[in-house]
């Protein structure tokens, strides 16, 4: 009971000498259990009952002599038991108002007497003998904070003990007490568990938070908070040291914007209201003048009806941040994807750079001069840039928190950017209403990639120191804002001696403000400057996040422009940097709104068949495939495709699949099998006698190449005729011999595809079974990716409506790991399995 | 007046062919065109001091108006490329050699050129120094540095770093010739002494005119 009694109850803060007991409900509940165990006592424990106390409890009591009956002596306003000790003294005496209590019977029948008052008469009793088991048993059973050794002295006493009896009962007493006082502390534990006292910090936090509240406005909900003190102690208080003794945090002044100022104690026993504490001072004020809160914001509700009303909302605003951070980049590798060349692919943890841009703000007044010695080091050549790049690793793994707010600007900065987008969009809408297809809306082709969709822009939470480049970098780009050509195009040229296609410097010169004012020289007449600018962005532009970035900052809309200059390097390297950022599907509709793929169908008219071409020539070729390159890009979104078609660029890509050079061709047959899921360009593709090229270039070296070519030969063999002319210009045997690259699974799926569709037609079928396609069909069933399965089995089972095909299907083993494809899942894939495995049913010897 | 005029033409036909002959990339016509330009930029001049051609003024003051140059010491530079024999006037020989690497010249041609321009004290190296002068205003100077010159010195280093092949912290023929072979962007490295594309297309409109 002592342990449950100092450290449990709850005590007025201001206690001295006697304290008195707050009412709370945590000593509501101590209160009851004690009464409980005191009325309870005399009759569960007769013995331990009689037991005279070492010392009399004494106390005030609202008792009165009218209150006691039968076995005590009144005599006016006092009273006596008549139940004496062994030296005669009455077991109790009441005096009015102070009382006397000898054992715990007299205890029981008083509680018992007391009726309503008895909690009231528990509470003043332990009020005023903070240590009751001291007075019972002995000083030497006193409460020590930290120790309980109370068994073990009372064993001492039962070893000298003479009076056996005596100190048995006493042992008896004390362990019913300390069980009193062992489910005192578990049940005060429980409801102290669920209130959690309030820390400096957590009360610092609880502040700011309020602070922030105190905006200006309608969605403001406080007027002001202060501290009463500036200065804050190292434990975080900010309480004088004899108060902080007591509890007590800091003492707050908040003013809501309804009622008047409150004034706010802090204690890690939870907020409440003070006596108006100003400054240090004023005695009383430190008293609480109101119920206890768990913290500031439960308090604020229940004062300020206003706070209590808005803080909701606010509360919504605050915890919607977080979110945006978790969003995960994850880039999508759909087959219509496959192959691309300049794939950049993300990588995770990349983004440490972000608080570059930051870093170098706050260091702009002054701080950047001291870094900079070493860059003249850099710049003399004597450090390499193998050099750099290890400095650069080891310094990734050091871990700085200082940049840690600055991020969170940077996310605020980055929601903002990703907000304003819509807007963005909706002016590009109204500036060009017509663009090229007419009215645009924002739907587009449902088969188009989204591998680069506007994801948010991620930010790891790792901070690394920054790389050298960084500076180097940074330098660059004021010497690109302040310099005149020159000096321009001197920094330009620098800039790409940097590792432009590590993600490091791509990033570098997006955080120091690089790509504005490359954007911007693109729209200079300086030709070199345009040239070296577009160089670099070229390079750049492989990573998506640059891209995102220069369609944000109107990129797309100043190269679309510059395809039509005069000077051939400008345009391919336009186009080029056209084809790099039209990977996601609002680069290729701003590409098509400002007219791009007119333009881009124009670069492709050049001659490119002739044996030797003049310098000139060359560089109309190289024209031609950039042009290609980015309308391969453009041609994921059907609209585009269209768009492509329209312009004429059909007949100029046929012309160009003539060309004898791969790095020509792969852009171009690229574009076709990616158009080719339209029907106009199937049409086109046959008609116009693309079979026989795209039949030719199968039997090229490159896989890249072939893959394209079977895959366009798949969609388009949908057309009967098509199938006749594969066939006619000999192109199934080279299908079945490309069966043999079973390691590229894109080009095995797309040869298998082919091979599918081509099998439809039975004069195709039987050429399969010369070349003897089934059989190596059938040993490509198993271990292999859905894709491939999928037109694996589709062959075969257009294969299967021949009844020797059958018997070769069997005979091959193909019966089985058919039937076992059957258990999977993939709705395609069941479609053709159930063709293929009804196919072969119907021949008996299939069946066992 | 007439008979003068006809002389005149003669002349100038003559010389024409002639020049046309010693000078690549321009046929007689244009020759002829080229000259009588020469000839009118001379205005009346021609009169007292036949022979002599253009003065350093006068030069630059086609530098300037027609092919928009705007540093004067790039312009001196020209000058003395195009000025041969360097007695301070452009002949119409040297004029239309001038021209002819300006506007019709080869890489190697322009590389050689510029080279020439670039090497201000003729001893064959572009120098630090040389580098330092002929960039000196290419950057806006920022009154809050503490040194002006900074920016100007860290671009000579960066020149240096990207050309100087042999590391002698100065640009022989050769260093220079490989880094604009390397990046052609680098040709006019330490400023404007060609004309630029669309400036060239113009004179052509003009000429054929």
């Amino acid at each position: 009971m002592g342990v449950a009694l100092t450290r449990a109850a709850q005590w007025t803060t201001a206690s001295s000498g006697t304290g008195k007991l707050e009412i709370t409900p945590v000593n509501e509940s101590l209160l009851k259990e004690i009464l409980e165990f005191v009325e309870q006592f005399s009759s569960r424990h007769p013995q331990e009952a009689k037991h005279v106390f070492k010392e009399p409890l004494q106390w005030t009591t609202s008792l009165e002599a009218s209150d006691f009956k039968t076995e005590y002596d009144i005599s006016g306003p006092a009273v006596k038991s008549q139940e004496t000790d062994r030296d005669g003294h009455p077991m109790l005496q009441l005096t009015p108002p102070s009382i006397s209590v000898h054992s715990f019977s007299q205890l029981s029948k008083i509680v018992q007497l007391a009726t309503d008052k008895k909690l009231k008469e528990v509470r003043a009793c332990l009020e005023a003998n903070r240590d009751p088991v001291a007075k019972m048993l002995g000083p030497s059973f006193a409460t020590v904070e930290g120790e309980d050794s109370s068994v073990l002295r009372l064993l001492e006493e039962v070893k000298e003990g003479d009076q056996a009896k005596e100190t048995e009962i006493k042992v008896k007493l004390i362990i019913l007490l300390q069980q009193l006082d062992t489910q005192l502390l578990s049940n005060s534990l429980k409801q102290i568990s669920q209130e959690v006292r309030l820390s400096p910090a957590a009360v610092k936090n609880d502040v700011e938070l309020l602070k922030s509240f105190c905006s200006e406005g309608e969605k403001r909900v406080l007027t002001s908070v202060q501290y009463t003190s500036d200065y804050e102690f190292t434990n975080g208080c900010r309480t004088p040291p004899w108060r902080q003794v007591h509890g007590e945090i800091c003492y707050l002044v908040i003013k809501p914007c309804d009622t008047q100022p409150l004034h706010i104690t802090c204690s890690t026993a939870g907020v409440f209201l003070n006596g108006g504490i100003r400054q240090e001072g004023e005695e009383n004020a430190y008293d609480r003048t109101s119920d206890v809160y768990r913290d500031l914001v439960t308090l604020l509700k229940s004062k300020s009806p206003h706070f209590a009303e808005n803080i909701n909302k606010q509360d919504f605003a605050v915890q919607e941040e977080p979110p945006t951070q978790k969003v995960q980049h994850v880039e999508l590798v759909d087959a219509e994807e496959q192959g691309q060349p300049q794939r950049s692919y993300e990588h995770q943890e990349k983004n440490v750079h972000e608080k570059a841009r930051q870093q170098l703000v706050q260091n702009k007044p002054g701080g950047k001069k001291k870094l900079e010695p070493s860059l003249k080091w850099k710049n003399l050549g004597l450090a390499s840039p193998y050099d750099e790049a290890d400095d650069k690793k080891s310094k990734k793994n050091a871990v700085s928190e200082k940049f840690a707010e600055a991020q969170e600007k940077m996310q605020k900065k980055a929601d903002v950017s990703v907000s304003s987008l819509p807007g963005r969009q909706s002016s590009n809408k109204t500036k060009t209403p017509g663009g090229v297809g007419g009215a645009d809306d924002f739907s587009e082709s449902s088969s188009e990639s989204e591998e680069d969709e506007e994801q948010p822009e991620r930010r790891t939470e790792s901070n690394t120191d920054l790389p050298s480049e960084y500076w180097q970098i940074q330098k660059l780009v004021k010497y690109l804002k302040g310099g005149n050509q020159t000096a321009t195009v001197i920094a330009l040229c620098s800039m790409r001696d940097f590792n432009l296609a590590q993600e490091t410097c791509q990033l570098a010169i997006r955080d120091v403000g690089g790509l504005e004012v490359l954007i911007n020289l693109l729209d200079t007449e300086e030709i070199k400057c345009k040239i070296g600018s577009l160089k670099i962005l070229k390079e750049i532009s492989r990573n998506s996040q640059i891209r995102r970035a220069i369609a944000d900052l109107g990129g797309l809309q100043t190269m679309v422009k510059i395809l039509d200059s005069p000077d051939k390097d400008l345009k391919y390297l336009a186009a080029e940097t056209i084809a790099n950022v039209a990977k996601f599907r609002r680069a290729r509709r701003t590409v098509r709104q400002h007219g791009g793929i007119m333009r881009l169908v124009e670069l492709l008219d050049c001659v490119p068949d002739s044996a030797a071409l003049t310098e000139e020539q060359e560089k109309d070729v190289e024209v031609a495939r950039c042009g290609a390159l980015a309308l391969w890009s453009c041609s994921k979104s059907t609209r585009n495709k269209e768009a492509i078609r329209k312009a004429g660029g059909i007949p100029l890509l046929a012309r160009l699949l003539k060309s004898p050079h791969e790095n020509m061709l792969i852009p171009v047959v690229g574009t076709l099998q990616e158009c080719a899921s339209e029907r106009s360009y199937r049409i086109a593709i046959q008609t116009e006698g693309m079979i026989e090229d795209l039949v030719k270039n199968l039997n090229c070296d490159n896989h890249e190449l072939q893959m394209h070519c079977a895959s366009a030969i798949f969609k388009c063999a949908e057309d009967k005729r098509t199938r006749d002319l594969v066939r006619q210009c000999e192109g199934l045997q080279p299908l079945v011999t490309l069966l043999s690259q079973a390691d590229n699974k894109q080009l095995l799926a797309a040869t298998t595809g082919a091979i599918w569709k081509c099998s439809i037609s039975m004069e195709n079928v039987a050429k399969f079974q010369d070349y003897k396609a089934l059989e190596t069909l059938v040993g490509l069933l198993t271990d292999q990716p859905e894709e491939v399965l999928v037109n694996v089995v589709g062959a075969l089972g257009e294969g299967a409506q021949k009844p020797a095909n059958r018997a070769t299907i069997r005979k091959c083993g193909g019966i089985q790991p058919l039937v076992n494809l059957l258990t999977g899942t993939n709705q395609a894939l069941l479609v053709n399995v159930t063709k293929a495995v009804g196919a072969c049913a119907t021949e008996l010897e299939n069946m066992t | 007046m007439a008979e003068m005029s006809a002389m005149n033409r003669k002349l100038i036909q003559n010389l024409a062919e002639t020049l046309s002959k010693q000078v690549k990339h321009f046929n007689k016509t244009e020759a002829e065109c080229l000259i009588r330009l020469f000839n009118g930029l001379l205005g009346d001049q021609s009169d007292r001091r036949v022979g002599n051609g253009l003065d350093r003024g006068k030069f630059r003051n086609i530098l300037h108006n027609t092919f928009g140059m705007t540093d004067d010491m790039i312009m001196d530079r020209v000058f003395r490329a195009f000025d041969k024999d360097n007695d301070s006037y452009v002949s119409v020989k040297e004029w239309i050699e001038g021209l002819s690497i300006f506007l019709r010249g080869t890489l190697d041609e322009k590389i050689k050129y510029c080279f020439d321009v670039y090497d201000l004290n003729g001893d064959g190296y572009i120098s630090r120094e040389e580098m330092f002068h002929m960039l000196k205003n290419s950057l806006i100077r920022q009154p809050t540095e503490e040194d002006p010159d900074e920016g100007i010195k860290d671009l000579v280093e960066i020149t240096l770093k990207k050309m100087d092949h042999d590391h002698d912290s100065r640009l022989s023929y050769a260093d220079f010739e490989k880094a604009v072979r390397d990046e052609n962007l680098l040709l006019e490295a330490f400023g404007t002494c060609l004309p630029d594309a669309k400036v060239t297309i113009e004179v052509k409109i003009v000429k054929t005119v």
